[in-house]
């Protein structure tokens, strides 16, 4: 069709792969730890909790890179939402999705160098990397040292509660990884999208 | 003289209030200073860090340190279960005369069983049971006799703890005093082995968020073989076969329930059919409190969206 555009610079792709590996076996560990049992579902809990402290601090330190690079990049703007005119735009990528998609209208908002995510990306990217990955950073650091986490707290132990939270935002971001794979499944091809993440070009 | 005795007499009444506003009323036995007056003339001198006698052949009043491990803390004394005693019960009463008689060193101290056994009073703590238990024990294969009940049961201090404490962290710190007493401090440990103690820290190295888990479980639990029959067991393992599977612990079916909450009410066991009532008050034991509510709740939300994803997927793949 058109020309190609360079969309991923590298350090995207590499902090996303790495985000994508930290992420994959973070659910899996805390998984096997939260449904542990005698005969280890997937790893044994003390291989389970080894492996998830070590993702959990390396992912500590991926996010940062992400936000900074992100903060003095181009790559930033893409996650700055126009709140001006955002409402229509998202309703009209939520019909598209839903309806126009299946009518072969064509995308509404083509990706462009300007414009790498449409709307509906865009806002369940700034969720997952500015809402809940920072959250689940911070609740996670609280259980990795109880000792600054509030013993009690309405008269519920105050590990339960942030433990409580860290599985609810685990299993948000989880949530949001499958809606985020099938998405991307959603390009010119099955498969372009996966290939655009791995060689930088759309 | 006179006035020692006055001021001695101020003291014990300003000790009586105190313990009587530390205990509160109500769980105080009615008979606990019933020997108070008696035991003070030992306490004159166990009860500090100096003691002072009338010298009668340099005619000269005499003040001394007193051996740091003769000395009894008399606030716990007489909030332990053996509080109403005389220190001569136990003790033979020539220790009324200072200096002792040297030959009151050989006394023969009576052994928990000389006074409980058959004992109507404890029968519900099962000493017999306990006896045998300990029989089996680490302590009492290696040692013999010369380990003793007393040695983990203080004769002045113990008190049951366990059975009748709500708060799980009391129990957890009192149980876990009695086996550090020596094991981790070397001079308490030497008296039986040639070796001062070894590092705790070190021999648990294998467990994470070490301090954690002291803090909230106790050395028994993963060093004694569970039974049912009597609250606390008593037979220590052999370092070999202690607890040192994480899922014994961290699993639905915790052995946490067999040991540390065995004391808890059964009710509020039984509410919710499983023990995150009685956990969850206490502390969040990774795997072993699951919420079948959540769990329940999370596996919809978790198909609903695969099933949308399939169903978009379907329509997308039909219609092109
Ligand atoms: C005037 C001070 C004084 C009084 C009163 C006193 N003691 Fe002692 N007691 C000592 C001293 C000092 C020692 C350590 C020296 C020794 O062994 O004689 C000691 C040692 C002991 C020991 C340890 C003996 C051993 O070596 O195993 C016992 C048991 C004891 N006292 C019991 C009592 C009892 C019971 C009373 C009260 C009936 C009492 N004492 C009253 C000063 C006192
Ligand atoms: C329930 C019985 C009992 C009572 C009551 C009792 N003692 Fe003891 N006491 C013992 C036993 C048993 C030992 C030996 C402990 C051991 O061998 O570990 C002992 C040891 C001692 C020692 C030597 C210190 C030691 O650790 O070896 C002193 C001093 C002492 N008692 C003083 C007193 C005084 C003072 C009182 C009263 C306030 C008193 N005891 C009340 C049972 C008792
Ligand atoms: C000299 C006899 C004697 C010796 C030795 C003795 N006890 Fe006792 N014990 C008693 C008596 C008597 C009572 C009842 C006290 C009371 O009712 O005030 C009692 C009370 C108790 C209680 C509290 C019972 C309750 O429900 O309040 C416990 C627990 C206990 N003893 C355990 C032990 C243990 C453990 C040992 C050994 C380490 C021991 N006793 C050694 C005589 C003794
Ligand atoms: C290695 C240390 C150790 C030794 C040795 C030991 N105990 Fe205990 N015992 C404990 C601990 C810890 C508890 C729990 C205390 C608590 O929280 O009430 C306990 C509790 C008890 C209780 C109260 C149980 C209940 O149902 O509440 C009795 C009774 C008892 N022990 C008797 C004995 C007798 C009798 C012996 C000697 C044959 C003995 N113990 C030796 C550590 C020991
Ligand atoms: C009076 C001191 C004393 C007390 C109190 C005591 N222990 Fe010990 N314990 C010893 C000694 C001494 C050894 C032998 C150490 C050695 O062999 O070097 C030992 C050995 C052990 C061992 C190792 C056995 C092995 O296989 O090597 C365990 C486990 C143990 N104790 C647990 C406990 C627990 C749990 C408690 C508390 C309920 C406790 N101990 C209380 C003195 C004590
Ligand atoms: C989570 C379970 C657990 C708890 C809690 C625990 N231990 Fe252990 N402990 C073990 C295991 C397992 C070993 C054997 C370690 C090994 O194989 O190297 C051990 C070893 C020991 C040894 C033998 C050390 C040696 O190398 O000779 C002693 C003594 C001991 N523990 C005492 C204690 C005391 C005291 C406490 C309470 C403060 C305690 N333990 C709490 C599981 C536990
Ligand atoms: C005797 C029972 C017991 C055993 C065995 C045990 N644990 Fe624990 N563990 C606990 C308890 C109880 C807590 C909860 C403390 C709290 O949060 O109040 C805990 C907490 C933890 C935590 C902190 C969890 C959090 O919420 O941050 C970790 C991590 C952990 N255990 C790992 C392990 C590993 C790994 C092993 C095996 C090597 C193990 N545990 C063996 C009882 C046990
Ligand atoms: C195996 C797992 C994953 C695969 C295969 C995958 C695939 C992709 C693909 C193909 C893209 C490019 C398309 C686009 O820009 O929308 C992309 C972008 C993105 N992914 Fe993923 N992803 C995975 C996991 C994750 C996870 C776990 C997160 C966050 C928690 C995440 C966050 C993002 C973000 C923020 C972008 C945009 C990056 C940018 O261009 O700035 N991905 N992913």
């Amino acid at each position: 069709m058109k020309e190609k555009i360079y969309l991923y610079p590298i350090w995207v792709r590499i902090w996303h792969w790495l985000n994508a590996l930290l992420f994959l076996l973070l659910v899996l560990t805390g998984l096997s730890m939260q449904y542990a049992a005698k005969d280890s579902l997937l790893f044994p809990f003390n291989v389970s909790v080894t492996v998830h402290n070590t993702c959990g601090i390396i992912l500590v330190f991926n996010f940062l890179f992400f936000a900074f690079a992100n903060r003095f990049t181009w790559n930033g703007k893409y996650y700055n939402i126009r709140w001006k005119r955002y409402g229509k735009e998202l309703w009209r990528q939520i019909r598209f999705y839903s309806y126009g998609i299946f009518k072969k209208e064509p995308h509404p908002f083509p990706v462009t160098k300007k414009r790498k995510f449409n709307p509906l990306q865009q806002l369940s990217y700034v969720i997952a990397m500015y809402i809940l990955i920072p959250l689940i950073i911070i609740s996670g650091i609280g259980l990795l040292f109880p000792e600054i986490t509030l013993n009690v707290l309405f008269g519920k132990s105050g590990i339960w509660l942030t433990d409580l939270f860290h599985q609810f935002l685990g299993f948000s971001l989880t949530i949001f990884w499958l809606i985020h794979l099938y998405f991307c499944t959603i390009g010119k091809t099955a498969t372009s999208n996966f290939k655009s993440m791995i060689d930088g070009w759309h | 003289m006179k006035n020692n005795t006055v001021i001695s007499i101020l003291m014990l009444m300003g000790l009586f209030i105190a313990i009587h506003s530390a205990v509160g009323q109500d769980t105080l036995k009615d008979n606990k200073f019933k020997n108070a007056v008696e035991n003070h003339k030992c306490f004159k001198c166990h009860g500090q860090k100096y003691y002072s006698y009338y010298n009668e052949w340099t005619e000269k009043k005499v003040i001394k340190r007193m051996n740091p491990f003769y000395v009894i803390d008399s606030v716990k004394f007489y909030t332990q279960n053996h509080c109403s005693f005389k220190c001569i019960d136990c003790h033979d009463a020539d220790y009324e005369t200072f200096p002792h008689d040297g030959m009151l060193q050989m006394e023969g101290m009576s052994t928990c069983l000389d006074c409980h056994e058959d004992d109507e009073k404890t029968a519900k703590y099962h000493m017999e049971g306990i006896y045998k238990e300990y029989k089996a024990s680490v302590h009492f294969k290696k040692y013999g006799t010369v380990f003793s009940c007393w040695m983990c049961h203080d004769p002045h201090k113990y008190k049951v703890t366990a059975r009748e404490n709500e708060d799980i962290s009391n129990v957890i710190i009192y149980d876990n005093e009695m086996c550090l007493s020596c094991h981790s401090n070397g001079t308490n440990n030497t008296i039986l082995s040639d070796s001062a103690s070894k590092n705790m820290v070190a021999a648990h190295d294998w467990l994470p968020n070490q301090k954690l888990h002291f803090q909230n479980v106790r050395c028994l639990d993963c060093h004694v073989k569970i039974q049912n029959d009597s609250m606390v067991n008593h037979d220590i393992l052999p370092k070999k076969d202690a607890v040192k599977r994480c899922v014994d612990c961290h699993s639905k079916n915790t052995i946490l329930s067999a040991t540390l909450y065995k004391f808890q009410s059964k009710e509020s066991r039984s509410k919710l059919g499983f023990l995150n009532a009685t956990i969850l008050n206490n502390s969040y034991v990774v795997g072993a409190n699951r919420n079948h509510i959540l769990n329940k709740a999370s596996l919809i939300i978790f198909g609903l969206v695969i099933i949308l994803l399939i169903i978009h997927g379907i329509l997308r793949i039909i219609i092109k």
